[in-house]
């Protein structure tokens, strides 16, 4: 009843924009797609969400395949594209309302589903909804997607643009929900909210570089990894990116995330390279890597 | 059902939301009849006038008093030569003159014949035209009745043979053309709005996202459609029946025909209207593509649809072309309708062919209807 793709391809023109796909969705998951703008996340969505045929390839989402059984498809997804795509002039209500009649369907029959969300913006359900916030918003369309009580779920990049603790609010709402047993597939440009998934795929350049729980994604980081810090960032930066032996260098909040390209590194060596290149108070400690460190060694 | 009411109603909620299109809707098209019905006339009044009179009688004199009478020429100048009065046509101070030979009296009564030089400024031929007959109508009045001074007893017996032609304008006596231009107007603002409209609606739900949501509905392309387009259509006839009651009130217009074979008549001739709209905003993306395209066939339809010139005048090709124009079809009937009193078999063949436009162009939209992108 989850997600599956096998070697979904896609092209626009001459741009590939999907090669190969393949990954499954189990069902009641929540499966996180991360990558940068431009990976191919929202052809990929598009896809699963019968708006785009593949050119190659073949999917089944929640049971159905997708071109076969789109008709069912369309009964039992809920679709949050990443543009807010409701209507503007009418009010949280009769979008909701509205959504819920073209289901064939009555906000009544399954408010429950929305109630944890739309409770939070009822008091504001005569407002129209260009005149909401951007946290708003995202609720509203969030009860817009689920008020047919689809069995799987899509959000494309739901937390772009939103404030930090919006962002924090929407997660948990996603955490619950899940708990109701629906399939949950979401994609986001931000690796914090990686971490919050149950498995993520790793996509850029419309290929998945890596499949795997947050955990294990980590553990699959190759080397060694150093934070590294001293009295002046840029100069750092650009000594550490002179290093002979350098593998990567990447700036990280107040560190430098620094990995070595010799198998017997000594982190002492490197101080002294770093102090005799005119850096003070230089610290240099390992770290665990996070979900970005190993996105950037794989998109190496 | 209850999903295309739905969307229905949603429409409407919409439309009347929008605070910048409701005067456009509703206000717009209202001033568009008044002005243009006002406007768009063929009468030619004022027309600045000039002669040259070098006979200097009663009989000249007799011909520029009834110049003078008219209502449709202010008589401007008396030229001293032909020249003077010519070089004034040149520089556009006057629309025309009459040129008045010396001994015109004179040669009249002696051979009961004679003519003047009639010179018009014809830049725009339509006017020229008209200004022409005006003069001409003018001097065979007067002609008559001084012939009928000079016919001496002698030749009573010889009396001429005129035959004369009395013409009776029918369906429109007077020849208002306010009469003839209110229906066609009418026509076009029917069409124009409701177009207009249609065609932008769907593109902007494309252009603000909501068709992608909407896509991934099990929403069926019919309910969509319909839903979209039947308050346009309920628009475009409460259009004809505002531009009805203001032609009866503003122009007087009269309505001799049945009003419910008009009203039955437009509610498919909107068919055609609204499946052009949902056609054009199929192959666009934005509203601004869409209003283009819609002005690019507006403009040639109302062109060649007989409002403004008679289709009988245009070349073979451009007549055979008219036949794809559904404002040429309104523009007949309404005028058949309402001027003429015709009946259902009159305008049974064009309403056919209205209705074959109607089916061909629907369904060539919601097959170029697509819910993928």
């Amino acid at each position: 009843m989850g997600i599956t793709l096998d070697k979904i391809s896609k092209s626009y023109g001459k741009i590939k924009a999907l090669s190969n796909i393949s990954f499954n969705v189990k069902p009641g998951e929540l499966f996180g797609l991360i990558g940068p703008d431009g990976a191919g996340k929202t052809t990929l969505f598009r896809i699963l969400t019968t708006l785009l045929i593949p050119d190659e390839g073949v999917a089944t989402v929640a049971g159905y395949d997708l071109v076969k059984d789109y008709k069912n498809i369309r009964n039992n997804v809920g679709y949050m594209p990443g543009k807010f795509s409701l209507y503007q002039d009418l009010t949280i209500e009769e979008n909701l309302h509205f959504f819920a009649t073209i289901f064939g369907t009555t906000v009544e029959e399954n408010y429950q589903i929305i109630k944890d969300i739309y409770v939070q913006i009822e008091p504001f359900k005569h407002r129209r909804a260009g005149k909401l916030s951007g946290g708003m918003k995202q609720k509203l369309a969030l009860s817009c997607a689920l008020i047919h009580k689809p069995k799987v779920l899509f959000l494309d990049e739901p937390t772009t643009g939103v404030d930090p603790v919006s962002r924090k609010e929407f997660w948990e709402m996603l955490k619950r929900l899940q708990q109701t047993g629906i399939t949950i597939l979401v994609s986001t440009p931000y690796m914090d909210e990686a971490a919050l998934c149950d498995r993520i795929a790793l996509i850029q350049h419309g290929k998945i570089l890596e499949i795997d729980s947050p955990k294990m994604i980590v553990k699959h980081y190759p080397k060694p990894l150093y934070n590294v810090k001293a009295h002046n960032m840029y100069l750092l930066i650009n000594s550490l990116n002179h290093y002979e032996h350098k593998h990567s260098v990447y700036p990280f909040g107040e560190f430098i995330h620094y990995t070595d390209s010799r198998k017997d590194f000594n982190p002492d060596d490197l101080k002294n390279y770093l102090e005799h290149e005119n850096l003070f108070h230089v610290e240099i400690e390992t770290t665990t890597p996070t979900i970005e460190d190993t996105f950037m060694e794989l998109a190496k | 059902m209850k999903i295309i009411l739905y969307i229905i109603k949603k429409e409407f909620k919409q439309i009347f939301r929008n605070k910048g299109m409701l005067p456009i809707i509703f206000i717009l098209p209202i001033l568009q009849l008044v002005i243009l019905s006002n406007a768009a006339t063929y009468e030619i009044k004022n027309i600045t006038f000039g002669y040259v009179d070098l006979d200097n009688t009663k009989t000249s004199r007799g011909l520029i008093e009834k110049f003078e009478a008219s209502n449709y020429f202010n008589i401007s100048n008396r030229f001293s030569s032909e020249k003077e009065a010519s070089n004034n046509l040149l520089k556009g101070a006057i629309d025309a003159y009459i040129y008045i030979p010396n001994y015109f009296e004179r040669d009249l009564q002696k051979h009961k014949i004679n003519s003047v030089g009639v010179y018009v400024d014809a830049i725009d031929g339509a006017a020229a035209g008209v200004i022409n007959v005006y003069i001409t109508q003018i001097i065979q009045n007067y002609s008559r009745t001084i012939t009928a001074d000079f016919i001496q007893v002698s030749d009573a017996v010889q009396k001429p043979n005129i035959v004369d032609s009395i013409p009776l304008f029918w369906y429109n006596q007077t020849l208002n053309y306010k009469t003839f231009m209110v229906p066609g107007i009418l026509v076009l603002l029917v069409t124009m709005i409701t177009l207009f409209l249609s065609g932008m609606n769907i593109v902007r739900e494309k252009e603000i996202g909501t068709l992608e949501q909407i896509n991934v509905t099990p929403i069926k392309k019919h309910q969509f459609i319909i839903g979209k387009l039947f308050p346009f259509w309920v628009i475009g006839m409460g259009l004809l029946t505002i531009g009805l009651i203001l032609a009866k009130i503003i122009f007087n217009v009269p309505f001799v025909g049945n009003l419910v074979l008009l009203y039955g008549y437009t509610s498919v001739y909107i068919l055609v209207v609204l499946g052009m709209g949902l056609f054009i905003s199929n192959f666009t993306d934005t509203q601004q593509q869409a209003m283009f395209i819609a002005w690019f066939f507006i403009v040639i339809f109302i062109l060649m649809s007989g409002l403004f010139t008679p289709i009988e005048s245009m070349p073979q090709w451009a007549q055979w072309l008219t036949e794809f124009n559904p404002i040429r079809y309104f523009v007949e009937i309404i005028r058949m309708l309402m001027l003429k009193g015709s009946g259902f078999m009159d305008i049974l063949p064009l309403a056919l062919k209205t209705l074959a436009y109607a089916v061909v162009m629907n369904a060539l939209a919601v097959w170029s209807y697509k819910k993928t992108i």
